[in-house]
């Protein structure tokens, strides 16, 4: 069956990145005290360009593309409720709506930063609710070329960063960061982003895998601004280089500030979707 | 001012007048290949193919506060008379609030954590005839009231309606060696089961790593005992009154899911426990492709009475279960579960298989197999040695 993880936030604070050095791990040459500072100082404001959203509510399609270019696509709606709180992470609630065999399945997820987050599968079948395990940091989710940590593992003190430079890409000045996770079991040893300098939004990641080699580039696109100065992207496009399959998410328009409380996000309300 | 206005467009655009209506359903082919002819009288030989259908209907109002939900179910079986049937699986309207929630009309109600038996579960009566795991479900008629605050959710319940378990036919396969007669079905509380009314609580709850369920009630045992008629040719079910208190939970560490339920029932004869405990672990991919395999190990225990005549059977009393579970991550969600229950006394064994994969978007193909081996004579499963068999569906979802 599926095991749905939390996407929240369209993938937005996913991204920045530098020079880690989780016990034992080697330091890149540059990862001096200033410039982990100052990767730091890069991912947390791009992380905190949102603060304030409260709550938001959006649907998508996910595209699936084989290596042969067949296609087939999902349907999910996210529900994501702030906590601002930087050392807990936020809620979200996932609901598939296609394929048709999944319609209703939906995910809980509770954030936490480094110990396991608390995640909640409903399988409206059986009208059973499953406490399942988020230990299955690096595996596909729904088949995707997302992995779960790719959507699960939005939170600024999930990483540790480093500062490498600034390049420029489409036209904008970027900041470049590599970032490290800090949590078990992840697939990736570094990640580097992109984050333009004008509105502090990640454009760009590159995944490395545990062999230190490229695995995958998530490429964000479509920014818009809503009220408030929130920007979010509105497509995704994840290409995977090892085995030349790629996942295209492409979001609908966000509403914020819907209201959405703590109560909308315990395990008991699984139960009311199908 | 800025901030209002798109706000309350989108209030207007979220709370439409007219309620959403949305109807889905499945359509299903079913063929069953029994590996030996049925050996009891007038049973089915080796092939059974039929049919099933079912549609949901769903309004949903006020942008959720309210929804009424209709979901009719039929199977149209080629060989077995009483396979085919109907039932309204769910028929309700609910009223969804923060903190208060009410339900009335026929639903479905899962409790409980464990994979091999569902011991807790207890609101819903088995549909016995579609499949012997106790996981398809008839619709139960019920009021339930949910109380959802910080300290967990309190569910209350008033079941005004017993459904009784419909058992197989003569001509049917996966049944006891003597028919059991519906209409023969007795209670405590008289012949008539519109009589019946059954109370039942439930407390649900999460403390970090444990999820905690505690429940209560009061009725007709949804599986009844068999008394032998008097002409000695059928069973008449029983349905005691009964009073269960049930405890189920899951404490989940990394990959480790540590699972159990249990049980006592009081019923006019005894009082008895049941319970069922073991754990769930995963290995996270173990393909490139980033596959699971989960291994699945279970321990059952029943101290029941084994007469039939005091207490209804039961043949996960003193089993083990062991399974593995491979699940494929791609994109046709493709699945396989294999395990197999052991009588840790007598050492008759079932097995099942259960696989399925989606072709395109709305097709999902699957093959199910139940086999059993070496069953005892003084086994429950003895009315089943001869049924071992192999299910191949193809679901149409529209």
């Amino acid at each position: 069956m599926l095991k749905l993880k939390q996407l929240n936030k369209g993938l937005k604070a996913t991204l920045l990145g530098t020079a880690l050095v989780m016990g034992g791990g080697l330091t890149p040459a540059h990862a001096d005290e200033a410039s982990k500072a100052k990767g730091h100082e890069i991912a947390a404001r791009s992380d905190r360009s949102d603060n304030g959203f409260a709550s938001s509510e959006v649907t998508a399609v996910m595209m699936l593309t084989n290596k042969a270019g067949k296609t087939s696509t999902r349907e999910l709606s996210f529900k994501t409720l702030e906590r601002e709180n930087e050392n807990v992470g936020d809620k979200g609630l996932t609901v598939f709506s296609t394929p048709r065999d999944v319609k209703g399945t939906a995910l809980l997820s509770h954030a936490q930063i480094l110990v396991p987050d608390n995640q909640w599968l409903y399988l409206p079948a059986l009208k059973r609710v499953k406490r399942i395990s988020s230990a299955n940091k690096s595996g596909p989710f729904v088949g995707s070329e997302f992995a779960f940590e790719d959507f699960t593992s939005t939170e600024l003190n999930k990483y540790s960063y480093d500062y490498v430079g600034e390049e420029t890409l489409d036209g904008m000045k970027m900041d470049v960061i590599e970032r490290f996770p800090l949590y078990k079991s992840s697939g990736y040893t570094k990640q580097i982003s992109y984050v333009d300098q004008e509105v502090f939004q990640v454009r760009k990641i590159d995944f490395y895998d545990r062999k230190n080699a490229l695995l995958k580039t998530l490429t964000l696109s479509d920014y818009r601004e809503y009220d408030g100065g929130i920007w979010r992207a509105h497509t995704l496009t994840m290409v995977n280089h090892q085995t030349n399959k790629s996942t295209t998410l492409t979001y609908g328009d966000y509403q914020f500030k819907t209201g959405l409380t703590d109560s909308d996000f315990v395990k008991g309300v699984l139960k009311r979707i199908r | 001012m800025k901030k209002i206005v798109p706000c309350m467009m989108l209030f207007a655009a979220a709370s439409p007048v007219a309620a959403d209506f949305e109807l889905t359903g499945t359509l299903g082919a079913e063929n069953r290949l029994f590996f030996e002819k049925g050996t009891l009288p007038g049973q089915i030989e080796t092939y059974q193919g039929s049919l099933e259908l079912e549609l949901d209907a769903r309004w949903t109002l006020s942008d959720g506060k309210f929804d009424v939900v209709a979901v009719p179910y039929a199977r149209l079986d080629g060989r077995d008379n009483r396979r085919t049937h109907f039932d309204m699986r769910e028929a309700y309207v609910r009223y969804n609030g923060n903190t208060i929630g009410v339900r009335a009309g026929l639903a479905k109600v899962f409790w409980g954590v464990a994979e091999s038996v569902h011991l807790v579960d207890i609101i819903n009566q088995s549909d016995v005839i579609e499949d012997i795991d106790n996981e398809d479900k008839l619709g139960q008629p019920m009021l339930e009231v949910t109380l959802q605050k910080d300290w967990g959710q309190l569910t209350g319940y008033v079941l005004p309606a017993f459904r009784k378990r419909i058992f197989p036919r003569q001509e049917g396969r996966l049944r006891l060696p003597l028919p059991i007669e519906n209409d023969l079905a007795r209670f405590d509380q008289g012949s008539d089961d519109g009589a019946d009314v059954d109370f039942a609580l439930r407390y649900s709850h999460y403390f970090g790593d444990w999820d905690v369920g505690l429940s209560f009630f009061h009725g007709a045992s949804r599986e009844p005992r068999f008394v032998l008629n008097s002409a000695a040719v059928a069973f008449a079910p029983y349905y005691d009154d009964i009073t269960q208190f049930g405890v189920d939970v899951q404490y989940t560490n990394e990959a480790w899911l540590w699972k159990l339920e249990a049980i006592v029932r009081d019923t006019p004869f005894e009082t008895f426990s049941a319970a069922v405990g073991g754990l769930e672990y995963s290995f996270y991919g173990i393909t490139e492709a980033g596959a699971d395999l989960g291994i699945i190990v279970e321990f059952q225990y029943d101290d029941r009475n084994e007469n039939p005549l005091v207490s209804p059977v039961t043949i996960a009393d003193n089993d083990l279960m062991t399974g593995v579970r491979f699940t494929m991550n791609d994109a046709q969600d493709t699945s396989v579960l294999a395990g197999t229950v052991t009588d840790i006394n007598d050492g008759s064994m079932s097995g099942v298989l259960e696989a399925s994969t989606r072709f395109g978007d709305n097709w999902v193909g699957e093959i199910e197999g139940r086999f059993f081996l070496n069953v005892d004579p003084d086994n429950a499963l003895v009315g089943f040695k001869d049924d071992s068999h192999l299910m191949l569906r193809l679901t149409r979802y529209f």
